[in-house]
């Protein structure tokens, strides 16, 4: 084993090992909140993306239209689709590689991937980490489950708090330029001044609105 | 959360992942629009982390878990580990309940 080979392996795990605590965290706030295990069981498997998982269980649990909990899911999910494009070139092959790849296909994985320089390294990292992360993911949901059945009351242990802070924690990250700061504080306050008087779910669509910051720079 | 509202979330989930393998000989995607997709993402999660924390229905969700997702924020901000922000939010917010607050 090289040790760049090395190197990436070690981070692999310890980018599992952080996602399995999200993964855990989300597992038992949604059944502390009321949902039957196998919701979050299901998404992790079939959905497997964090933040889109935890922001419509957030929805959700809030009272929020299911349609708006998916809208706001899919939405956030719109990044994957450069993803696919940019590590295409690990994901190809036979069909069943391409399935398979493109269901792998998370922040993670391709952070790796784009980190190495030959393409057989590429592939290396990208299919370590994301068959990796599939791993420990849907495990950590499971137990997560576990856990949050033996806690079923969310407002004593403050649960209901964790969700917020979890997805404040994956958005800071792409937070690296004012104007996407601008955009999320100002939509951030927009969906908190609508939710009085709009459905349920439907305030944090609003938000986008604050995605104007973006086009004033662009026009300059 | 509907069986069906699930599908439909993995389904879409997975046409953008598939999208790139697929057609990657015929489409390319500027740095631009990859940086628009990203702030996109940014803006929801925000915006679902507020409301959340500030929000209970149409109501104002009350001061204990308000401070404790605030509590959270901070650190992360600070960089703090992740599970520190989780524990941290909430931690004050059932201490604070423990008190009396709402």
């Amino acid at each position: 084993m090289s040790p760049s080979r090395r190197t990436t392996v070690r981070d692999i795990i310890l980018v599992c090992a952080a996602d399995a605590i999200l993964s855990v965290s989300y597992g038992a706030t949604s059944v502390a909140g009321g949902l039957p295990p196998w919701v979050p069981i299901v998404m992790s498997l079939i959905v497997f993306s964090g933040g889109a998982q935890i922001a419509a269980t957030s929805i959700v649990l809030a009272g929020g239209n299911p349609f708006a909990a998916i809208a706001a899911g899919a939405l956030l999910n719109t990044r994957l689709l450069p993803y696919g494009f940019t590590v295409a070139d690990v994901t190809g092959g036979s069909w069943f590689k391409r399935l398979a790849g493109a269901h792998l296909t998370t922040d993670e994985a391709v952070a790796f991937a784009l980190r190495q320089d030959s393409p057989e390294r590429r592939r290396y990292a990208f299919w370590t980490c994301g068959v990796a992360l599939y791993v420990s993911w849907n495990v950590a949901t499971v137990a997560g489950t576990v856990a949050g059945t033996m806690m079923n009351n969310t407002g004593t242990f403050g649960l209901d708090a964790t969700f917020p802070a979890m997805m404040l924690a994956l958005a800071l990250p792409a937070i690296t330029r004012r104007r996407v700061a601008a955009a999320a504080g100002t939509g951030a306050l927009a969906a908190v001044a609508l939710t009085p008087v709009l459905p349920v779910g439907l305030p944090v669509l609003a938000s986008l609105g604050g995605l104007a910051w973006l086009r004033r720079g662009r026009s300059r | 959360m509907p069986i069906a509202a699930i599908a439909i979330l993995a389904v879409v989930t997975f046409a953008f992942r598939l999208a790139g393998p697929v057609f990657r000989t015929r489409v390319t995607i500027s740095t631009q629009a990859q940086d628009f997709m990203t702030a996109v993402a940014a803006v929801l999660l925000v915006a679902v982390a507020v409301t959340s924390a500030l929000t209970q229905g149409h109501d104002f969700g009350g001061w204990a878990r308000t401070a404790g997702v605030a509590a959270g924020g901070l650190l992360a901000v600070r960089r703090a580990p992740f599970p520190v922000v989780v524990v941290t939010a909430a931690l004050v917010t059932a201490l604070l309940r423990l008190a009396g607050v709402a």
